[in-house]
């Protein structure tokens, strides 16, 4: 039998979400219009005023918000409620130049956590379960998140953060977790690591929320085969505020938004047009609840397809399909986000071209990434050990850049492929 | 007394090699000596050729990279013991090698040897002081 966290709200009639977020988005637009500076001044830009926003139907009304917005925020551009307010940061992966700081009062960090718990609970959680979560804890949001959703269900949660899996394997057996979460490519290494030691008869996983990078419907049966577990899949992003915003129901045929918390629009990537449901597009999000930083209309980048088709799980929240690719040029690689454009800063400053290619691959389910460098007259020497130092050097500005390993590649001049006269930056080998 | 010698990148794919001495052969210019120095990825090729301006315009102009570094050519006794008598002589002066390799063939019952150290002038002296003979270009046959 299926089971809810808060059955009223996720099998709520179309009626009454609709309702719900005509209430809330009126409000969080008044919210907004009264607190953030930065945004009003986007809506006066755009000739919107609040009483413009009466329902959902005029959404559209409203100007985007990008990631570069929220950069040219940081750090408090975008806060709604006084510091005083507020309990929490989170931010995301990446560099200081790219980062994006959200700020959290108590009721948002509530209104997160219920979003895992239902996420737990659609994966079979009850307060009965061990919940194994091994999501990095800190700044990132899929510690915390899951955490606190745990929590919320009454699962005994094991706060595992990442790394060290001889303590990670040790507990899930001596502890009994049945439920894991982390991210798929972590959960694949993990079943490998159980299976090489030959652990499997000792655990007793039953099901695992695997979020925070893309992953396949093959790497899916792989994981759950190796496990014997269902592998559920959940979405979120820290500006919204972390994993939760969208998670998978026992159909595992794409996430249910929570649209009690979040509006989800799709538009088209190059106009910004609002697409009709069943088009690939944009995922755009307008938090309808949070207090400390409401983001109307903010760009995911994230591309991929909304439905309203009836689920069999009863959820009557809109699905939305894995992401299946980017409107920008940012990379999830194992599970931080990497843009082409880190890369080439670091180049320039190491005295190399911006002449570079980026090749992503998916190696025994864990990414890799390389980055192909022409070599340069002044950086070349006929003494090899000279050519290696400087590559070592390459190599840790670029993990002190984009905080994981990056292989460099020194490569003939002239000899990255180049078409139409635009070199091609990004070559993404891994079959998602 | 040094001899020029050409470093060229090399990118470690199937062909660079060939492509560099077909280049070279086609502007009739003549190696005399060969050394490459690798890791996974790439290497660098060291070439002592007899006309070293010409084969660097060349390649220069066919895109390679390249850098032009003089060496010495130090005459080595084709005997048991010959080369570690060498360096001996070298390393007693705290003069540091930083690659060293040899020229194809002979002459006179003497291998050719080439040094690439820092200090080109102090290893002179000291060759000269021990009364190790050291190469000139002229030699080896260079322009």
């Amino acid at each position: 039998m299926e089971r809810y966290y808060q059955k009223e709200i996720e099998t709520a009639d179309r009626e009454q979400i609709l309702a719900w977020q005509n209430e809330r988005l009126v409000k969080q637009v008044r919210h907004v219009w009264d607190n953030v500076p930065y945004y009003r001044k986007k809506m006066e830009e755009k000739g919107v005023a609040p009483e413009d926003i009466q329902s959902v139907e005029d959404l559209h009304k409203l100007p985007f918000l990008t990631k570069d917005d929220l950069r040219e925020a940081y750090p408090y551009g975008l806060l709604a409620t006084p510091l005083k307010d507020c309990v929490r940061i989170q931010s995301t992966s990446g560099t200081t130049g790219r980062r994006v700081v959200a700020f959290y009062t108590q009721h948002d960090i509530d209104l997160w956590e219920d979003c895992c718990a239902r996420a737990i609970t659609a994966a079979g959680g009850t307060n009965g379960d061990v919940c194994h979560v091994c999501y990095g804890y800190g700044l990132f949001t899929g510690g915390p998140g899951l955490n606190g959703g745990s929590h919320k269900v009454g699962c005994l949660t094991l706060p595992m953060s990442s790394g060290n899996t001889d303590r990670q394997l040790q507990f899930m057996v001596d502890l009994e977790a049945t439920i894991l979460c982390c991210t798929p490519s972590y959960a694949a290494f993990l079943a490998e690591s159980i299976h090489e030691r030959g652990l499997r008869d000792q655990i007793k996983l039953k099901a695992g929320i695997f979020g925070a990078e893309a992953w396949s419907e093959e790497m899916r049966q792989d994981i759950q085969n190796k496990l014997g577990i269902k592998a559920y899949d959940i979405y979120g992003l820290t500006e919204t505020s972390g994993p939760g915003v969208a998670f998978e129901c026992s159909e595992q045929t794409g996430m249910h938004i929570n649209e009690d918390h979040f509006i989800a629009e799709i538009i088209d990537p190059d106009t910004g047009e609002v697409l009709p449901e069943g088009s690939k597009g944009e995922l755009v999000f307008t938090s309808i609840t949070k207090e400390a930083f409401p983001l109307l209309r903010y760009r995911t980048r994230d591309i991929c397809v909304l439905t309203r088709k009836k689920c069999s799980c009863g959820r009557t929240h809109v699905k939305m399909s894995k992401p299946m690719g980017r409107s920008d040029d940012m990379l999830i690689v194992k599970g931080v986000n990497v843009f082409p454009s880190q890369i080439e800063t670091v180049l320039l400053e190491q005295g190399y071209q911006a002449n570079y290619q980026i090749i992503v691959d998916r190696v025994n389910n864990s990414d890799t990434i390389e980055v192909r460098v022409e070599m340069t007259p002044e950086n070349f020497s006929d003494n090899l050990g000279k050519i290696t130092e400087m590559e070592k050097g390459l190599v840790s500005a670029l993990k002190a850049m984009l905080g994981i390993y990056a292989k460099v590649r020194l490569v003939a001049p002239k000899s990255i492929t180049r078409s139409e006269g635009k070199a091609v930056r990004v070559i993404d080998n891994r079959k998602i | 007394m040094t001899i020029p010698q050409i470093s060229v990148f090399l990118e470690n794919k199937a062909g660079q090699l060939a492509d560099i001495t077909e280049i070279l052969s086609e502007n009739h210019v003549n190696m005399r000596a060969i050394n490459i120095a690798e890791t996974a990825d790439y290497g660098v090729l060291r070439l002592i050729v007899d006309d070293a301006s010409k084969a660097s315009s060349i390649l220069l102009e066919q895109g390679f990279i390249l850098t032009m570094t003089p060496v010495v050519g130090v005459a080595v006794p084709d005997t048991p013991g010959g080369l570690s008598k060498v360096l001996r002589v070298i390393s007693t002066a705290e003069i540091d090698v930083e690659y060293m390799y040899s020229v194809f063939g002979q002459k006179d019952g003497q291998a050719c040897m080439i040094f690439r150290v820092a200090d080109t002038d102090g290893l002179a002296a000291v060759l000269t002081k021990s009364e190790i003979a050291m190469i000139s270009g002229e030699d080896l046959g260079l322009h």
